[in-house]
């Protein structure tokens, strides 16, 4: 807390170019890491299983679309059917008796390929129809999953995951549940953080600034348009895939529409565009305000302090939802990421002003 | 192959198109000159819908009254929805624009069916509801008038574009600096864009309320709508009267045929493969300018 840079000498390239070059971010990342492991002692089984849980598999795949939309500057309307893809691939495969392990990656790979075909388009357009194209996907997948019934075991109809196990632990449990899911998000989290300072990271956020400048450079934005598409989508579809196992249980595509794709999108932009912090950050903000404030609503209804009916509680997520997305773009473009940098760097230097860089 | 049934699903599905284009007409005209993609036009005519519904049965004003009561709010909507949010969008990066729009979407999808009822609601627009019959064929009256209005209104807007206020208009939507330079007032002129696509989400919102009943399902229309403006260029009306037709024909005749093969719901895969077609081969539409690549 006290001046932390205080004797931080990089004297050597290897150490100032660490993930986390100050001994106190390490710390907190330790920290952060133990309590995440320790949760199911501390917690209880229905904060563990519906908070946790699925803030950590949605941080998971706001990670993978923030890696698309925020380091490659892809814009992505459609990550729920990537994510659905994923998870009916994972079930059906798991059903005909691959192991859980190789059906994760069968999961991303199927994910991937569907998920560059339509990225294809992005080689000709960008932006708006860059969104309208995704948009048209997430139709196109819904329906087909809805209307094969190879796929979704017919019309209206629920597929339950399989029990299976995961380099020979049984996912069964609360716990073992939340064990898995963290896996996952610790995964994703270092792959996401690392490949922002590999020359793949380099080179997305070379196309993303300006695609003919990158190529002028000698970075082909075909490939690596298409090599961004390829990796979002593959991360997307295995998170999908572990969203089903571990906290759905039972899918069905009503799970993975439109809405999901633009709650997606505002995890990503509430919580900072290309932020790693800023996924978790956001996936917790966009799942919980929501929830807190019908709450509140609802309580200060029941206290008698404001009446309002049912159907406006009903209809209290939506607004503010909207109201979320529309202030965190107008009033903080850089999301809830930049505040936490913000607060980061003040408390960096704290009885002092200003940092040196 | 029943002949009657074709043209019938001809018809009507040209029909609906002209209807679908009266939404697409909204995000032209405010993409025309403040260069937004508006992805609110949905909620818009949902709002719209849920106005008039208010006005004449909970006011109890009659409904051509209600109707024109809606014209001024939805107006003033367009005005102070320019002005509060995208006027601070300037020079930010396409993203942020359309997620504004559609966050905007998902706040007026929770405010119309959250204050005033989330169960359908009707009002009559005074329409007879006995189809026309004309031989074999029969033709949703409703939906004749929806069309004939959907005409009336890209028409007019054909002619508004060639007033002095229309000029202005164009002026603004070919350069913005330039027009400042010969004292045009660019923000004027885009707020009464946004004005103008209000009004024409109430022309929608008042008919397809009419048809399907007034509740959150209208702000859906925007898919079909965006279909029809990509498909007929993000700025031009022209395109928006011929595209409507072909999503329209296109989204009625298919799934007349293939429906019943694979068990409904073709339309959308329809409206879909339309995006994504002229996207891959025309991306700038049937009629849009070239230059349209600056999104």
């Amino acid at each position: 807390m006290f001046y932390r840079q205080s004797g931080v000498h990089h004297t050597r390239y290897q150490t100032a170019r660490r993930l986390w070059p100050l001994p106190a971010d390490q710390r907190l990342v330790w920290l952060l890491l133990a309590l995440a492991v320790a949760a199911p002692l501390y917690m209880s089984d229905l904060y563990l299983s519906s908070y946790m849980l699925p803030w950590l598999i949605w941080s998971a795949a706001a990670l993978s679309l923030t890696l698309l939309m925020g380091v490659a500057g892809q814009l992505h309307f459609g990550f729920a059917a990537v994510m659905a893809i994923g998870a009916y691939t994972s079930i059906h495969l798991t059903r005909a008796g691959v192991p859980f392990e190789l059906a994760l990656i069968g999961a991303g790979l199927m994910s991937a390929a569907i998920g560059c075909i339509f990225g294809a388009a992005a080689l000709r357009v960008k932006g708006l129809y860059l969104v309208m194209a995704t948009l048209a996907m997430q139709y196109l997948v819904d329906w087909t999953i809805i209307n094969v019934p190879a796929i979704s075991g017919g019309a209206q109809a629920t597929l339950s995951t399989p029990d299976v196990r995961f380099l020979f632990v049984p996912l069964k449990g609360d716990a073992m549940l939340y064990y898995g899911a963290l896996l996952w998000a610790v995964i994703v989290t270092l792959l996401v953080l690392n490949i922002k300072r590999t020359s793949f990271g380099r080179a997305l956020v070379a196309v993303r600034d300006k695609d003919f400048a990158a190529s002028v450079i000698g970075v082909n934005p075909f490939k690596f348009k298409l090599l961004a598409f390829f990796t979002s989508s593959f991360l997307g579809g295995v998170s999908g895939a572990v969203l089903a196992f571990c906290y759905y249980q039972a899918v069905t595509p009503e799970q993975f529409g439109f809405n999901v794709s633009i709650q997606l999108v505002a995890m990503v932009l509430v919580g900072g565009l290309g932020s790693v912090v800023g996924a978790y950050l956001g996936a917790g903000f966009v799942l919980l305000v929501p929830i807190i404030l019908t709450n509140l609503v609802a309580g200060a209804a029941v206290a008698g302090w404001i009446s309002v009916s049912s159907n406006l509680l009903a209809h209290i997520p939506l607004m503010v939802y909207g109201a979320l997305i529309i202030g965190f773009i107008l009033f903080e473009p850089l999301g809830l990421a930049k505040i936490y940098d913000n607060l980061r760097k003040y408390f960096l230097v704290w009885p002092f002003r200003h940092t040196q860089s | 192959m029943d002949i009657s049934y074709f043209i019938e699903l001809l018809i009507n599905g040209a029909l609906t198109g002209l209807m679908y284009s009266m939404v697409a007409l909204g995000i032209v005209l405010i993409y025309k000159s403040a260069g937004v993609p508006n992805l609110a036009q949905g909620a818009m005519v949902m709002i719209s819908a849920y106005l008039i519904w208010m006005f004449s049965s909970l006011v109890g004003l009659p409904i051509y009254v209600a109707i024109a009561v809606a014209v001024v709010g939805m107006f003033l909507f367009g005005l102070v929805a320019e002005r509060l949010l995208l006027r601070k969008m300037v020079g930010q990066p396409i993203i942020m624009i359309v997620m504004l729009t559609l966050g905007l979407e998902i706040f007026l999808r929770g405010v119309g069916p959250g204050f005033l009822g989330a169960a359908p609601k009707q009002f009559d627009l005074g329409i007879n509801m006995m189809p026309i019959i004309i031989g074999d064929v029969f033709i949703n009256r409703e939906y004749l008038v929806g069309g004939i209005v959907a005409c009336i209104l890209i028409a007019l807007s054909l002619l508004f574009f060639r007033t002095r206020l229309g000029t202005k208009l164009r002026a603004v939507s070919d350069d913005h600096v330039s027009s400042w330079s010969v004292g045009i007032s660019v923000e004027k002129a885009i707020g009464i864009s946004w004005g103008m696509g209000g009004i024409a989400a109430v022309a929608a919102g008042a008919l397809w309320g009419s048809v399907q009943g007034v509740d959150w399902t209208l702000s859906m229309l925007l898919f079909p709508a965006v279909a029809v403006v990509i498909l007929g260029g993000l700025d031009s009306i022209y395109g928006v009267l011929v595209a409507g037709l072909i999503v329209g024909i296109l989204g009625s005749v298919i799934p007349g045929y293939v429906d019943p093969l694979v068990g409904g719901g073709t339309r959308d895969v329809v409206t879909s493969l339309i995006i994504l077609l002229t996207i891959i081969f025309r991306p700038h539409g049937m009629f849009g300018r070239e230059d349209i690549e600056r999104v």
